[in-house]
């Protein structure tokens, strides 16, 4: 090898490297934001630098599906296969459910999942006369079942009918999903899943990717940059409620 | 540590909760706690030692509660579905012992002290069938026993004694 060839050699090293240097520092941003909204590690607590929100693609939402509901059941232990085997099914507890909504001049149908809409100003926190109903710093609306005393208040507080009563004793929960008689539930976002960097499981489970999980205060995220493009709705938005669901072709 | 010792432990525990000291006498009855089934002991690691489990597990356990549910803190060591993962009874039939029968590592315990607790009214009082550790292999502890600074590893009683809260 010549001395020049030597010296071009050199030079295309170098502008290989800075090209390197430059193509990581682009793609690094995204794969570090990415995991700062994700991963937490256990014992760092809920941040309100986060709020997180599913944001729901009625158009992809497919009518007689409900992969979202199921996923819930399984991973959760109610419904139809749940262990609650004297309740009603108006008593069965409902994490989430299919509404179809109609329209009665067109005749034009969609379908959507319903759950906790996860408000930003819960009504079911203002009512609850023990604190059990409590939002975290991430903006995730809970049930603290070791204060909760069964009055239901929420339920009746709640505009999107979004929790359910326990009303008999249960056996064999699943870890996650911890339910006993005299308590109120409703959806968790999947809390521990969030809190382990995964996405909750309607999301998982959408065989539609009809929805999008992610946190809302980070204008970067997948969800955040959907809603900025082409908008979102609340369910209600004239209560005010400010919801971490959002849903789009209403 | 024997079943006897404990069975004593527990007695004397009883006999301070009841104020009636008379009951802690070694011909009462006698309590059997089941050992966990995977060597929870200082060497291969439970949480903290057995003297301050036994005194303050209570307090452990309602302070991880609340952290875990309103905070979001998912640590491990007084996680009651880990404690469940150990402290398990195997039944001749293949399934485990229940909350309420005699077996049932909290009910021994619990049903002598007559102390009613309600966590198992809505958590699972069974380990997950897939986390079940038969074994001291399995116990996730005993890697954190070996780091001497980890709070799993071994220290001494007095060091954790009343910290609880």
């Amino acid at each position: 090898m010549d001395k020049k060839s030597n010296q071009t050699d050199q030079a295309r090293r170098r502008f290989f490297g800075q090209v390197a240097a430059v193509a990581s520092l682009t793609v690094a941003p995204g794969v570090i934001l990415q995991q700062v909204a994700h991963a937490r590690s256990p014992e760092e607590p809920a941040s309100d630098k986060n709020r997180w929100g599913i944001l729901i693609n009625t158009n992809k939402c497919a009518e007689g599906c409900d992969a979202c509901v199921t996923a819930c059941q399984d991973e959760y232990g109610w419904g139809p296969n749940g262990p609650e085997t004297r309740s009603s099914d108006l008593q069965k507890a409902q994490w989430i459910r299919k509404v179809k909504l109609t329209d009665k001049q067109t005749g034009h149908v969609q379908t959507l999942p319903l759950m906790c809409q996860h408000c930003e100003h819960p009504p079911c926190v203002d009512v609850c006369p023990t604190g059990a109903s409590m939002k975290r710093a991430d903006g995730i609306v809970l049930v603290d079942k070791h204060i909760c005393i069964g009055c239901r208040y929420c339920m009746m507080a709640c505009p999107y009918k979004a929790r359910s009563f326990i009303h008999e004793e249960l056996h064999d929960q699943k870890v996650n999903a911890p339910r006993g008689k005299g308590t109120v539930e409703s959806c968790t976002l999947c809390v521990q899943r969030v809190d382990a960097g995964r996405q909750p499981a309607c999301v998982e489970a959408c065989p539609e990717q009809a929805m999008i999980f992610g946190d809302l205060k980070d204008p970067e995220s997948a969800i955040s940059r959907e809603l900025r493009e082409n908008g979102g709705e609340q369910i209600r938005a004239d209560l005010g409620l400010n919801t971490g669901i959002r849903y789009q072709g209403l | 540590m024997t079943v006897g010792q404990l069975s004593r432990q527990c007695i004397l525990a009883a006999g301070l909760l009841l104020a009636l000291p008379a009951l802690a006498d070694e011909t009462g009855p006698l309590a059997v706690v089941p050992k966990p089934r995977a060597e929870a002991n200082p060497e291969f690691g439970c949480v903290r030692p057995e003297e301050d489990m036994r005194k303050h597990h209570m307090d452990y356990l309602m302070v991880h509660r609340d952290d875990t549910l309103r905070r979001g803190i998912r640590t491990r060591d007084f996680s009651l579905a880990e404690c469940v993962n150990c402290h398990i009874t195997p039944k001749p039939d293949g399934q485990y012992a229940r909350f309420g029968e005699k077996e049932h590592f909290c009910s021994s315990c619990h049903t002598y002290a007559a102390v009613r607790i309600d966590c198992f009214e809505c958590h699972r009082d069974t380990p997950d069938p897939e986390k079940v550790r038969e074994t001291a292999q399995q116990n996730p502890h005993r890697g954190l026993a070996a780091d001497s600074n980890h709070p799993a590893g071994i220290m001494p009683v007095s060091a954790t004694v009343g910290e609880a809260r």
